[in-house]
């Protein structure tokens, strides 16, 4: 089994799931200052990748400022230590985005799919490991199923040659407990064959709680990002996860001052804001709404004139899942004709 | 006596069985077989129906004295390649619903008509039959240098083929946005939703327009070909008016049009919401018919047997 030999090994998203917060608008010398101030602080895995994943430069989640494979090559070519890792969600990505990443340098292939849909991803891991990569599974959506139904869909990844599968809040929904049963229900399934990993986001501020019970509960790759920047209110970042587990005595081989001085010098200069729990951010994870939709919903809000907690609350009652963001414009329209209706009958 | 065309159906699965309860409704195509290469509810279903059935393949149909002048493919690409040719062979016509792309590409209202005496016919993808006749409407009145579709479908409608070759879908799909779509470069993507109850099949299609576009003429080209297709697929409808955004830098100064599309589906043999599932199988019957129009009915050997049908609705009565 590859993976990490560490109790904990942190992967870096902040230049993929930061990608949305950054509304895809990275550039070069910001991807590689990043890189290098992480990769200095002993952050073994950095991901780079537009938000949605290689392949995700649309109208539908934002056009790519610099084209995702030239942010990948920048990378690895800055990396002395850290392995790159790119994401890919089968359906928006394609294979050939993974051939291609690969020979910009990522050595990381993390295929994401939602949380029941597990199977649509066997092809990529096969390519994946037939390119020389590691890999990791990455079940979106979590708290969407079961822990029963979570370890089903694990073994299929694993089957197919993920060698770590992680259950991701995507929503930042999981409360403590619920985060814990899912790191527990993987790790009895696919523990003997592969590593188990988690990626938390602060929608209700568990981001780092839900982290240190994964780790309790057997999982040894764990996801962060500078600064928290990410979808939602962010993820949970990257240097609170060093201090906490230094704090712990579990060794992460990651510096903790590194950490803190790339977040404070390096991404907080270009955080477009800092993001954190407010309204629209709470909805989600409370109604459990994918965290990617925030921006996007508050564009529609804006356009439209409606309020962008209902638009989100509304996306949580509907079920939506990642990658369907065209359905936030969707109920925008609905929410702004509803409202019509009711001045009419006011009159 | 009969003027239909007759057919046979190969891949007696959810989609041959939908396939067929809607080909019995045509007025230019008769059913006679429905093959697969093992016994299965989907060739009892059509015994029941009075169709002669059976497990014995495309070897058992081609030893058929009369053979059919139109098969209707709904197996796996794998399978569609190997029986092309000997169709071909055999003079008979194929609608391959299958994603193996021997013969062109075809969305009815959009290119049928360039394809007429085509001996193989493929239906694409539900994508493409979905979201295709969209962007071409869009792009018979103002240049689209690029196109997107994004297609939403519920998880129960989305079958094994599918998921292990998703790409597939995002490549066929995407290249006949750009070859039928008439855009030059087109982009696919679709998401699985398991919610219950299962979601109706959306799809939303984005297209560049240039700054000066005609908002007018693109919502009027729209709305024609959204009532072009509801004549083959009544679950076919516009969610909203089509949306226009302002150009913007970033989408190299051109504007944007979105368009919502929901497709329920018959609820023949599947589900409404499988909308999906039942555009591929209607925009089949669809381009049969067209085909069956054109080709000499056979109607010696037709009237002289006991006709399937005729057979069937006598059981059902």
């Amino acid at each position: 089994m590859t993976g990490t030999h560490r109790p904990v090994r942190l992967t870096d998203t902040t230049l993929r799931d930061g990608s949305h917060a950054m509304q895809h608008q990275f550039t070069e010398a910001q991807v590689r200052a990043t890189v290098h101030a992480l990769d200095g602080a002993g952050v073994e895995v950095i991901e780079v990748s537009h938000g949605d994943g290689i392949g995700g430069s649309s109208f539908n989640y934002g056009f790519s400022k610099v084209e995702d494979i030239t942010l990948v090559r920048a990378a690895a070519e800055e990396a002395a230590q850290a392995k790159i890792a790119i994401l890919l969600v089968p359906g928006i990505g394609t294979m050939d985005d993974l051939r291609n990443a690969r020979e910009a340098g990522a050595s990381v292939a993390r295929i994401a799919t939602h949380c029941t849909e597990a199977d649509v991803s066997i092809q990529h891991f096969g390519l994946a490991r037939s390119l020389g990569m590691e890999t990791v599974g990455f079940l979106m959506m979590s708290h969407r199923t079961t822990p029963e139904d979570l370890a089903r869909q694990g073994r299929i990844m694993v089957d197919a040659g993920c060698e770590c599968v992680y259950a991701v809040d995507s929503a930042g929904a999981l409360v403590l407990a619920e985060a814990e049963a899912r790191i527990k229900a993987l790790v009895a399934e696919v523990g003997g064959e592969a590593q188990v990993g988690f990626h938390g986001h602060q929608n209700l501020s568990l981001g780092v709680a839900n982290s240190v019970l994964a780790f309790q509960s057997g999982a040894r790759q764990i996801d962060g990002s500078l600064c928290a920047l990410g979808a939602g209110a962010g993820n949970s970042p990257t240097e609170v996860l060093a201090a906490t587990f230094d704090h712990l005595g579990v060794e992460t081989g990651v510096d903790v001052g590194g950490v803190l001085e790339a977040a404070e010098e390096v991404v907080r200069p270009y955080l477009p804001r800092w993001p954190k729990a407010d309204r629209t951010a709470i909805v989600q994870g409370w109604a459990g709404v994918y965290s990617s939709f925030l921006l996007h919903a508050e564009h529609a809000a804006e356009r439209y004139g409606v309020p962008a907690h209902e638009i989100l609350q509304r996306a949580g009652e509907a079920g939506y899942v990642g990658g369907q963001e065209d359905m936030l414009i969707d109920i925008a329209l609905q929410l702004s004709q509803e409202r019509d209706l009711s001045a009419v009958g006011a009159r | 006596m009969s003027t239909k065309a007759l057919a046979a159906i190969i891949g007696p699965g959810n989609i041959g069985t939908d396939l067929l309860a809607k080909l019995r409704r045509s007025d230019h195509i008769e059913v006679g077989y429905m093959v697969g290469v093992v016994e299965s509810d989907g060739l009892s279903r059509a015994r029941d129906l009075g169709i002669e059935a059976s497990s014995g393949g495309l070897d058992w149909l081609m030893s058929r004295a009369t053979l059919p002048q139109i098969v209707f493919d709904a197996t796996s690409a794998k399978a569609h390649r190997a029986a092309a040719p000997i169709l071909e062979e055999a003079g008979i016509v194929a609608i391959d619903l299958t994603p193996a792309a021997v013969g062109p590409l075809v969305c009815p209202p959009v290119n049928f008509t360039e394809h007429v005496a085509a001996v193989n016919i493929n239906m694409i993808s539900c994508g493409a039959q979905a979201t295709v006749p969209i962007v071409h409407a869009v792009s018979s009145v103002v240049p689209v240098p690029y196109a997107e579709v994004v297609a939403s479908v519920a998880s129960k409608s989305a079958g094994p083929g599918t998921r292990a070759n998703i790409d597939e879908f995002t490549h066929t799909t995407s290249r006949a946005v750009r070859e039928l779509g008439g855009t030059a470069r087109g982009k696919a993507i679709i998401v699985l939703n398991p919610v219950e109850p299962p979601m109706i099949m959306r799809d939303t299609i984005y297209c560049a327009i240039p700054a000066d576009a005609d908002h007018d003429a693109i919502t009027a080209s729209v709305r024609r070909r959204v009532a072009e297709v509801q004549e083959y697929v009544p679950g076919y409808t516009l969610r909203n008016d089509p949306q226009y955004d302002p150009p913007r830098e970033s989408w190299d100064d051109h504007g944007r049009v979105t368009v919502f599309i929901e497709v329920r589906g018959a609820g023949d043999y599947l589900p409404e919401y499988a909308g999906n599932l039942d555009i591929m199988t209607s925009a089949a019957a669809r381009v049969g018919d067209l085909v069956a129009s054109r080709l000499a009915p056979l109607v010696e050997e037709v009237a002289q047997q006991p006709s399937p049908n005729r057979v069937s609705e006598e059981a059902a009565s």
